[in-house]
């Protein structure tokens, strides 16, 4: 059914629609709304669920860990600095296989304070083992919430999943989705099924240590299930595709790329102000396309490959910075591109919530063009 | 009524011959029973109870951080709740896990009432790391952060009261034990899972590398501590003192001198003034809680 709804709002109603059975979250801008929607509807029994207001996101993402072992499907939701603070528990839960979902409404992290939009929270978590889908919009936010638990569960996975959507840009943003019934969410997201369980009847010890003869093995096992998720999300992205009508079987997107020279890649909102952005290059003659990266753990590596094999120039578009190197995504765009003629160059941008309009992008691709890139876009010089 | 001839915490594993923490452990677990789900924070037992693929466990059990055990079996209670299951939830965790870096997760849970029973095997420092001092280190301990030397007693500082932190947080049940009483410690535990609510016990447990004594005496160091009047014996039943074990008490030199931790106290000359500080906290127990028999 077609509904107006805040972001926030959509991804709270697709959760509850996940039936998760523990819930434990601390509320932080510009995540608070989802949080409190999914309390009130605790509050009127439209969710049958445990929902514990914890003191802490480091409590949250812990009791979410206790929960997911005891056999319960868990969620929580956070941003930025409430990320941070989960940053042990984050290697913690993917190390011990739980396959907890949780929401990240994209934020800056500090100093200096911010309460705007980067990509820089989740980023900084990408070698945690958590698997991270990124939505351009609010219904891409809400079906990726559905696939994601249907990835992470399954017993080939075992994966936690961050879903990210743009802080502010998203989730306070009201737009059309065709939210699923109950009863379509539940024919395609089985009850969970825990593949091991804390129980007193079949005891067994969860999160024991591991001396250097075993350790290096439990981390290959985790790369390899990491890698296995490619393959799953494209089952169950065509599944997804099949029940609900909106296919998300591509790790990566393109978006009139077959005959494009200058391809862009991007992450989440900015997405939908490059595709109106090429629509216009394209009407003055320019080709220029681009390939919206959705999943970006496990990294599409060959997927991008095989994407841009026709493509001269790139333009990768990074909400984040590895500070002393690169935006993240162009390291490993580089990375994924390497041995081929293709140029790519990197440009920071949009940190701290700095808008990005459409003739940025346009201006981004004549800097591409020209061959001058790898830099921060849009610096106010005057300030420096 | 559980079965106390169960062996829940297999011999085998690594802890240290004569360790107190250890025999905590398995009379905690013949108090709790095999219905249990036990939680551990890094620390002491963690490492050698488990080092994969060996287990000593006969109920499940779970690790996950150093300061999380209080959030870990917040969410487990909360699963068998929804799941209409009957566990007890009991975390084991070392004092250091619970006194400082467990605080804000520990506070949490006891404030959110959890049905769970949290229990302290107090051996007074960071064993697991090397003997570093806690907030639960005793005044005038050396330890490796806390060392004597010729301008230091050692420790600074008093234990931190943990049990009337929690007890204002409004548990039910808050007691304190010590391995060298097994029964009454059994006994404490029992009471403690059957509670409902969040519920906390204390437990001394003497370490015999970190203190320094010969492994065959940590029965007698753990009665000692309570003989002296140094760790007082006590339940406490919605935040009022009940039963406190009453002693004909001794001098704590006596407690003092059996440790190497305390060395400092009567090498190279005896320092009557020191030992005194420490005479001065066994006397306020002994006031505090009323044991003089
Ligand atoms: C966040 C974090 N800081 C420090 C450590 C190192 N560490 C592991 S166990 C431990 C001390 C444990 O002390 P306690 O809880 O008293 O248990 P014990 O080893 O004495 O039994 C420390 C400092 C850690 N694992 N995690
Ligand atoms: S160091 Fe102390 S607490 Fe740790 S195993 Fe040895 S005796 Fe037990
Ligand atoms: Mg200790």
């Amino acid at each position: 059914m077609k509904q107006i709804l805040e972001g926030s709002h959509a991804v709270a109603e697709a959760t509850r629609l996940c039936r998760p059975e523990v819930i434990a979250a601390y509320p932080i801008t510009p995540q608070t709304h989802i949080v409190e929607a999914l309390a009130q509807m605790v509050a009127d029994c439209r969710l049958q669920s445990e929902y514990i207001c914890v003191e802490s996101e480091f409590s949250a993402l812990s009791a979410c860990l206790g929960a997911s072992a005891a056999g319960s499907r868990t969620y929580s939701a956070t941003t930025s600095q409430g990320l941070a603070l989960m940053f042990e528990v984050c290697f913690n839960v993917a190390g011990m296989r739980l396959p907890i979902v949780m929401t990240i409404a994209n934020r800056a992290l500090s100093a200096p304070l911010s309460i705007w939009n980067d990509q820089q929270d989740s980023i900084a978590l990408r070698d945690s083992g958590w698997i991270q889908l990124y939505a351009e919009d609010n219904q891409e936010a809400l079906d990726l919430h559905i696939l994601a638990y249907r990835v992470c569960e399954d017993h080939d996975i075992l994966l936690p999943a961050f879903v990210c959507f743009d802080g502010f840009i998203l989730t306070h943003t009201y737009e059309p989705v065709d939210m699923p019934t109950q009863e379509e969410v539940d024919a395609y997201l089985p009850a969970f099924n825990p593949y091991q369980k804390l129980d007193a009847k079949d005891p067994i010890s969860f999160g024991m240590y591991a001396t250097p003869d075993y350790y290096l093995e439990f981390r290959y096992e985790n790369q390899r299930a990491m890698l296995r998720t490619k393959e799953a999300i494209r089952k169950y992205g065509a599944l997804f595709g099949e029940q609900f009508g909106r296919d998300y079987s591509g790790l990566v997107e393109g978006y009139k790329l077959e005959d494009a020279e200058v391809a862009i890649i991007a992450m989440g909102s900015i997405c939908g102000t490059v595709k109106d952005a090429i629509d216009e290059m394209r009407a003055d003659g320019k080709k220029v396309g681009l390939l919206k990266i959705r999943c970006y753990r496990p990294f599409p590596d060959e997927e991008i490959a095989a994407a841009l094999s026709h493509i001269k120039t790139v333009a990768v578009l990074d909400k984040n910075i590895s500070l002393g190197s690169k935006g993240a995504v162009a390291l490993e765009v580089k990375d994924a591109l390497y041995g081929s003629s293709i140029d790519v160059y990197d440009y920071i941008l949009g940190l701290g919530g700095r808008d990005i309009r459409k003739k940025d992008i346009k201006a981004i691709v004549d800097l591409a063009e020209k061959g001058s890139g790898d830099m921060f876009y849009g610096l106010r010089e005057e300030l420096l | 009524m559980v079965d106390k001839t169960l062996e829940l915490f297999e011999c085998g594993h690594r802890a240290c011959g004569g360790c107190g923490a250890s025999s905590a452990v398995r009379m905690i677990l013949k108090g709790a029973g095999e219905d249990t789900i036990v939680v551990s924070p890094t620390g002491c037992l963690e490492v050698f109870s488990t080092p994969y693929p060996e287990t000593a466990w006969k109920v499940p059990w779970i690790h996950s951080l150093f300061e999380n055990a209080s959030a870990v079996a917040s969410g487990i209670e909360a699963s068998l709740k929804r799941q209409g299951r009957k566990e007890k939830v009991v975390v084991i965790g070392g004092d250091g896990a619970t006194v400082d870096i467990g605080m804000l997760c520990l506070s949490g849970a006891f404030e959110r009432n959890h049905d769970i029973t949290y229990i302290c095997y107090d051996n007074e420092a960071y064993m697991n790391t090397g003997i570093q001092r806690s907030g639960a280190t005793p005044f005038d301990a050396s330890t490796t952060t806390s060392p004597a030397g010729s301008c230091s007693m050692g420790n600074k500082h008093q234990k931190k009261d943990i049990p009337a932190i929690l007890a204002a947080h409004g548990a039910p049940y808050v007691a304190t034990a010590t391995m060298a009483y097994p029964t009454d410690l059994m006994k404490k535990v029992e009471t403690a899972v059957n509670t409902p609510g969040a519920c906390y016990i204390q437990v001394h447990a003497p370490c015999c590398t970190g203190w320094g004594f010969d492994g065959s005496k940590t029965i007698e160091v753990g009665k000692l501590a309570v003989e002296t009047g140094l760790w007082v014996n006590y339940e406490m039943i919605d935040g009022v003192v009940k039963k406190a074990k009453k002693v004909k008490r001794k001098p704590v030199e006596d407690y003092l001198s059996v440790q190497k931790r305390f060395r400092h106290l009567f090498k190279p000359q005896k320092n009557d003034e020191e030992i005194a500080k420490v005479q001065a906290i066994a006397d306020r127990n002994a006031e505090k809680f009323g044991i003089d028999l």
